[in-house]
């Protein structure tokens, strides 16, 4: 009996520390896991899926960066292949271990007509759908895989030298980055060009960014998300016919804010200090 | 007509503008600065690379560059700059400078052509040079050594250079690169002005109500220059238009109000379109208008016609390398390829295409036209003649051969050929035609660049604020040197040539030297150069400030002779290129900021700067290599007799030169440089030099060793102040003046001539040139311009189809000329087996062959190599995706090169452009080595290639 | 030779399909591309890692069909092909945990080994739990944020960076730490392949009237429990934890140990 009642406590004991050890691991591997998925900087390749979803659904084949190294427009004279664009996100990276991603600077996405990155991805983390146009043919303008944005204060066109490397870097040239003239006033005589983002086509190929003769690139690609703002869905402008569009998804209004956070009647309750 | 009184307020307020928020720093900014800088040095210099001439301040500390900002006092650019013009602090510190001679050696140590490069010392570098070159002398006399020179010498290395080869070893092969970049301009000056360069300057921009520029990319190419057209357009957008007229859309079409583009070559029929519609519609032409200014006509301008069975500048039967001409069609060192187009140097058939403009002048398609080599005859013709020569160009003609893009209607082209002959002759409108490479760099160069006058001349729209047909030079100094000092092979100081006896003789005792010392014969241009080579005349040459083997069409021709034969190559060089890699010698040459200095840019402003540090290494200036290379040649050793080639002789002159008390061992470096230098004495506390470097004046801190072994300890006497003034001194008096030395190191550049101190604006034009107002009242009329250049101003008088020596010579003195010149065809075009026009030229980014700029890591990110950019419709017929290697080829050489499809340069179907930088990407492989024959300018803008997937 | 036979085959078998993935990045092969995560077989076949695809589905996104169908085959090959044979002829750990191993043994480490007892066998399979719950609490597949087998796999692919630490800290583990203590006791794709290899057709039979009890299959066994039956009863191993390795055959001087074809009727 007192064996029994040993091996049952034994077992009670070894099942409490098993059950444990089982959820302080959980915990840690929880903890850290969503530590490492939560960096928002990231670019991904054409066609990704929201960032959230993408972490769920890539599967870290790394498909994606094969064709990408080895496709046809990326050889050097000698025959030999150039690094590609997608990176699969290594210890130290600071990336989702395993997830392509690319760095403009260093490499960044040419922006193939065929764009052989997209049609190998088996799991829907890359959906080729995005980047059909109504053709129904691969279209990379319709990629969004960031979106540049021009920091004015060390872009060298905005202190009036004759730059605009990223418009001419640019591939949808004239649409993604366009020129906007004005006057230099000190100078009387010269014009600013100044490089001007426009978020509706720019894909966050990241030429520009490569182009970018600062040191530090004044013109850079972030993240789509991180680099907007959204205007609220409860106004349209009244000028603009397609303005509409954009609120289709406008859902019932239902405001809260500090003042109105208590009942009425709580509120009317309460004497008026006098 | 002169400026307005409008134009003028409005550009005086922007100045008053601008000086006012200069001032307006505070004071307590200004002592922080001061205090953050206080160990820096600021100093003025100009911008090392195009032709618009931008000033700039260097900031140096502790014997380096640190940084350097736009000068807001220059006129030019009022402290901006362009990406090239921001990263020249950089340029001179790139990991790979040259510091020290390098030799090709055997194991032994001695000279071996086929050996690795070893380093050597500067007298070691001088005995070999020296070996050679009288190697050469002996082998070839003077014409077998020969100078690939440079537009981006600074003014008195340009003048060292040609003193040496033309009063010491009396070669006139001396030939710069500018001649690949503006010869055609020049000689259409010379043809039409009788002097060189723009009669107009860039104040023109702001005044003007419409700029047209031809062939050329002013926004890539004049970045700082384009943001003044920009503000231009900005400041009057309605009334202000940008026209366009290139044969691919780029960067600086973005602006345009008409972007015409049109098939190569085809703008010498756009011109005579103009023409044409002015000549045609005017009442005296047999229409109803009142267009051509026929007071300014007959005080001003004559017409005149040359022949039109000029060639192309291609190699010439008979000469040693096409010899002998084999069945299979090859002959000598050429294939049966290449010789199918340089075979048309000697004759060719008439095509449909050009059949109409050349009925005129008595052609018809089919005939043969048998060509002589290029020719700059030309006579006086009536204007009879000259209408008749415009007869072809109706709108029909014009637009059929010219349409550029296959993609564009008929109707929409020929709307614009209409709506730019309106800007022209619309009455009051102000008009600036700019034009580069693409005007330049044609076999019909010098032609298009006279018919550009013709229209500007007929409206009364040259010589004017705000008018005139301006030439924008691609190179810094291409005008201040390589035109103003003359080192090209024809030329002398100041618009002189070498086959001008009298202009021999002044040179001759300006420098010094005994008369008949010059050759007479100026043949050996920069091609004619690399040809010599290739036929085993040549046998030392050596590459200044250019890259001549990467910049030269069919390249590997040149550089098969290089490399294989008995010959000596010497290429200085700041940073190891294409030549310095096909050379047997290689010296390091100091770089712009590490000597005294002077550019002289497109609107004959010319700056100066001075030494602001020390070279790195061993590298000396290009001027000390000279001098001291000058030490090594004695009146002895150069000035004997010699026959020529052609059989001309040059007298022996070595009895003459003891006349000037030199003995047979006298050095040139002594006849040409010391004698007189020395009388520039050297004043250490005395501005400009004082509390600055002079290297090759006082030696410096790095202790070089010599050419002859010995530390350098300087020359003793002020050799750049020596140098300008002497060359300067050629100009003075002859509507060349420049200003002294020291005021060029107080002011931001001044425009020649300057006169009493103040630079001219316009020249020509009475009101504002003191020699066109001294001509007109020489003469006793009251013409508003008096074109006083001295060349060609007594010419026979004929027709189109040639002179009529019976009638005698007639003057045409304080006259311009209007040129009747056809349309023709380029010598290659576009046919079955290579079906796409290749066009090649720069970007913004990197300065032409790149040894500079590819050493900015900035730049290199930017733009790491050449892309072949072509119509997306031709790549996808071709099986070609953007990116992929493709290979351009043409009858002379292949390369590969990336297909780019989007973005700055947009070609029409059927043309393809290729930047030449990449030497990766050695696109002069690929063209054709064809020039203008009257001015040897090569046409980099027009062969025909095939573009196959690699 | 004969007692290093299936191990040198192994080391073929895992070298070339490496080899296979490594071309497929480096020279543009379509042998096999991609990486265990997902493959392509031939450009077409695809295969895909099954508890991956768990882990995902866990995670709440519905993945490709390609992928699915993917996970299926390899189901189904392992199934009827052996097992965890993935551990030993595929998996590029196993290179690594066998070299730490055969230290283990030439450095004598085993005899002083240290009996942490909280890390059984059995760990591995409450592992494989907990990264299908971790999975679907964080919303990202939660092995692949620290596998050192797709670490390993894509860094000798695509270059290893940091990941390397990875590799050399499991290498370290089975060296001082546990005996075969990650392949043994932690992998949750172990795990996986033991539970989908249950019921597959080839493995090693005993033939207990040649065995000398001798033990040496029981010293090389990286899951010597599975042994069971050496010098007892003549039987399969049937335990899905055995990984087909064959060292046992290989060690066995008595041809007491060899590869058979289960047969489900015999039983």
């Amino acid at each position: 009996m007192a064996d029994s009642n040993n091996n049952r406590r034994k077992f009670m004991a070894t099942t409490l520390q098993s059950v444990g050890l089982t959820a302080l691991g959980g915990l840690l591997w929880s903890g850290y896991s969503d530590e490492v998925k939560a960096s928002p900087l990231v670019l991904r390749p054409p066609a990704a899926i929201e960032e959230e979803d993408f972490l769920k659904a890539c599967i870290k084949c790394g498909l994606c960066a094969e064709a990408c190294v080895n496709r046809d427009s990326n050889k050097n004279t000698d025959g030999s292949q150039r690094d590609g664009t997608l990176i699969m996100a290594k210890g130290g990276d600071h990336k989702m271990i395993g997830t392509p991603f690319f760095i403009p600077t260093e490499i960044p996405c040419y922006m193939c007509d065929d764009i052989p990155c997209v049609p190998v991805c088996p799991s829907g983390a890359l959906d080729m759908k995005s980047v059909l146009n109504k053709e129904n043919e691969l279209d990379i303008n319709l990629a969004r895989m960031g979106l540049a944005v021009v920091h004015k204060e060390s872009c060298v066109a905005f202190w009036g030298i004759q730059c605009d490397a990223c418009y001419r870097a640019c591939p949808i040239q004239g649409e993604a980055i366009t020129i906007e003239h004005q006057k230099n006033d000190r100078t009387g005589k010269h014009a600013f060009l100044l490089p001007i983002v426009h978020s509706d086509i720019c894909t966050g190929c990241g030429l520009c960014e490569k182009a970018c003769i600062t040191e530090e690139p004044a013109i850079f690609v972030l993240p789509v998300e991180e680099a907007t703002g959204r205007a609220g869905n409860h106004y349209v402008k009244g000028w603009d016919m397609k303005d509409q569009l954009r609120v289709k998804d406008a859902k019932e209004i239902h405001t809260v804010d500090e003042r109105s956070d208590k009942k009425a009647s709580d509120y009317l309750n309460m004497e008026v200090e006098y | 007509m002169s400026v307005s009184r409008r134009d003028f307020l409005k550009s005086s307020a922007a100045v008053a503008a601008a000086g006012a928020v200069g001032i307006s720093v505070p004071q307590e900014a200004q002592a922080e600065a001061a205090k953050a800088e206080s160990n820096w040095r600021w100093d003025k210099a100009a911008c090392r690379f195009c032709g618009t001439g931008c000033g700039i301040m260097l900031a140096t500390k502790g014997g380096k560059i640190v940084a350097v900002k736009g000068d807001p006092a220059a006129p030019v650019n009022r402290g901006l700059n362009c990406i090239k013009g921001y990263f020249n602090a950089k340029i001179m510190y790139g990991a790979d400078r040259l510091k020290t001679p390098l030799l090709r050696m055997n194991d032994k140590g001695e000279f071996d052509k086929k050996g690795k490069f070893k380093p050597v010392s500067w007298k070691r570098a001088f005995d070999e040079m020296e070996f050679h070159a009288k190697k050469a002398l002996k082998a070839s006399g003077p014409e077998g050594v020969a100078v690939f020179a440079s537009g981006q010498y600074t003014v008195m290395e340009g003048y060292a250079a040609q003193k040496m080869m033309k009063g010491g070893f009396r070669s006139n092969a001396i030939d710069p690169n500018a001649r690949h970049c503006m010869a055609s301009a020049v000689v259409g000056f010379y043809q039409t002005f009788g002097i060189d360069e723009p009669s107009g300057c860039y104040d023109d921009i702001e005044i003007t109500d419409t700029i047209v520029t031809w062939g050329s990319n002013m926004a890539e190419m004049h970045p700082i220059l384009w943001s003044r057209v920009s503000d231009r357009k900005l400041s009057n957008p309605d009334k202000v238009k940008i026209v366009n007229i290139q044969t691919y859309t780029h960067r600086t079409c973005d602006i345009g109000d008409i972007n015409i583009i049109f098939s190569p070559n085809t703008d010498l029929a756009l011109w005579n379109y103009i023409a044409r519609e002015i000549v045609y519609r005017d009442k005296k032409g047999g229409g109803k208008e009142d267009i051509i200014d026929w007071d300014f006509i007959n005080e001003n301008i004559v017409f005149t016609a040359g022949p039109t069975n000029i060639g192309y500048g291609l190699r010439r039967a008979g000469e040693k390398s096409i010899t002998p001409v084999n069945p299979d069609g090859s002959a000598g060192k050429y294939t049966a390829l290449e010789m199918e187009i340089i075979n048309k140097e000697m004759e060719k058939k008439v095509s449909a295409k050009e059949a109409p403009a050349l009925e005129p002048f008595g052609y018809k398609e089919g005939d043969t036209m048998k060509h002589t080599a290029g020719t700059l005859k030309h006579w006086h013709i009536s204007f009879e003649d000259y209408k008749k020569s415009l007869e072809p160009y109706t709108l029909e003609y014009t637009a059929e051969i010219s349409k550029g893009d296959p993609n564009e209607s008929m109707e929409s082209f020929k709307e614009k050929l209409q709506a730019l002959a309106e800007l022209y002759i619309e009455k009051n409108r102000k008009v600036v035609s700019f034009w580069t490479m693409g005007m330049n760099q044609h076999t019909r160069g010098t032609w298009v660049n006279t018919l550009s006058y013709n229209v500007h001349f007929m409206l009364n729209k040259q010589a004017l604020p705000g008018n005139g047909a301006f030439s924008l030079t691609g190179q810094p100094s291409a005008c201040g040197t390589a035109r103003e000092v003359g080192t090209f092979c024809h030329r002398l100081p100041a618009d002189m040539m070498v086959k001008n006896p009298k202009h021999r003789a002044i040179t001759e005792k300006t420098w010094g030297i005994p008369a008949g010392t010059l050759n007479p014969v100026g043949n050996q241009h920069i091609m004619k150069i690399h040809r010599d080579i290739e036929d085993g005349i040549v046998k030392f040459a050596w590459v200044n400030v250019c890259n001549a083997y990467q910049d030269s069409a069919s390249a590997s021709h040149w550089i098969k002779a290089a490399r294989e034969m008995d010959n000596f190559i010497v290429t200085s060089d700041g940073y190891p290129g294409i030549s310095a890699k096909v050379s047997d010698l290689v010296l390091p040459s100091a770089m712009i900021y590490e000597k005294w200095g002077a550019y002289g840019n497109a609107e004959r402003r010319t700056q100066h700067w001075r030494q602001q540090v020390l070279p790195v290494g061993d590298a000396m200036s290009d001027t000390w290599q000279w001098m001291e290379f000058a030490k090594r040649f004695t009146v002895k050793d150069l000035w004997g007799g010699y026959t020529l080639r052609n059989g001309k002789k040059l007298a022996d002159v070595r009895a003459d030169a003891k006349k000037f008390d030199y003995t047979d061992d006298t050095t040139m470096y002594d006849i040409l440089f010391a004698n007189k230098g020395k009388e520039y004495k050297l004043d250490m506390t005395k501005f400009p030099q004082e509390g600055y470097d002079n290297s090759e004046c006082i030696g410096d801190s790095r202790n070089v060793k010599g050419g002859d072994g010995e530390v350098f300890k300087g020359y003793g006497y002020m050799v750049h102040e020596y140098l300008f003034e002497e060359y300067a001194s050629f100009g003075r008096g002859h509507g060349h003046d420049l200003a002294p030395f020291e005021v060029y190191h107080k002011v931001r550049g001044l425009k020649w001539p300057v006169i009493d101190g103040k630079e001219t604006q316009w020249r020509f034009n009475v009101k504002y040139d003191p020699y066109a107002a001294k001509a007109v009242k020489d003469s006793g009329n009251n013409s508003t311009h008096a074109f006083y250049g001295p060349l060609a101003k007594n010419l026979l008088q004929g027709n189109l189809s040639g002179p009529d020596k019976s009638k005698g010579k007639k003057s045409l003195k304080n006259k311009a000329k209007i040129f009747a010149r056809p349309y023709m065809d380029p010598p290659e075009m576009p046919d079955e087996k290579y079906d796409t026009w290749l066009c090649t030229g720069r970007v913004l980014e990197h300065w032409h062959s790149g040894t500079m700029t590819m050493r900015v890591p900035e730049l290199f990110r930017a733009v790491p190599e050449a892309l072949c950019y072509m119509h997306p419709k031709d790549a996808k017929a071709k099986g070609l995706k953007r990116g992929e290697l493709a290979w351009v080829e043409s009858r002379r050489g292949k390369v590969k090169a990336r297909v780019e499809t989007r973005g700055r340069n947009r070609p029409p179907q059927g043309l393809v452009f290729v930047p030449w930088f990449d030497e990766k990407v050695f696109i002069n492989k690929v063209c054709l080595d064809a020039t203008c024959p009257m001015s040897k300018q090569t046409d980099y803008k027009k062969c025909a290639v095939s573009i196959k997937k690699v | 030779m004969k007692n290093i036979k299936y191990l040198l085959l192994r080391r073929v078998s895992q070298f070339t399909i490496l080899f296979l993935y490594f071309g497929a990045n480096a020279y543009g092969w379509h042998m096999l591309e991609g990486t265990f995560g997902a493959s392509r077989l031939f450009g077409f076949i695809p295969l895909s890692d099954p508890y991956m695809v768990i882990q995902v589905l866990a995670s709440g996104f519905v993945l490709g069909v390609d992928v699915l169908l993917g996970a299926l085959i390899i189901i189904l090959f392992y199934m009827i092909v052996g097992g965890r044979a993935f551990c030993s002829w595929v998996c590029p750990i196993n290179m690594v945990t066998d070299l730490a191993n055969w230290l283990r043994r030439k450095l004598n480490l085993d005899k002083e080994e240290i009996n942490y007892r909280f890390i059984k066998r059995r760990a591995r399979y409450w592992i494989m739990v907990l990264g299908i719950i971790v999975s679907a609490v964080v919303g990202v597949a939660a092995f692949e944020v620290l596998s050192p087998i797709t670490i390993m796999q894509r860094g000798i692919i695509f270059g290893f960076g940091a990941g390397i630490a990875v590799v050399i800290a499991i290498f370290l583990f089975d060296l001082f730490g546990i005996k075969n203590g990650w392949c043994g006791h932690l992998c949750p794709l172990g795990a996986t392949y033991s539970i989908i290899g249950k019921t597959s057709l080839i493995r090693v039979d005993h033939n207990h009237e040649n065995c000398t009890n001798c033990m040496d299959c029981k010293v090389v066994c990286p899951e010597n429990q599975v042994l069971y039956m050496i010098n007892k009863e003549s039987i399969m191993v049937t335990d899905g934890e055995c990984t087909n390795c064959g060292r046992c055959i290989d060690v066995c001087n008595d041809d007491a140990l060899e590869f058979n074809i289960r047969n489900f009727i015999k039983k």
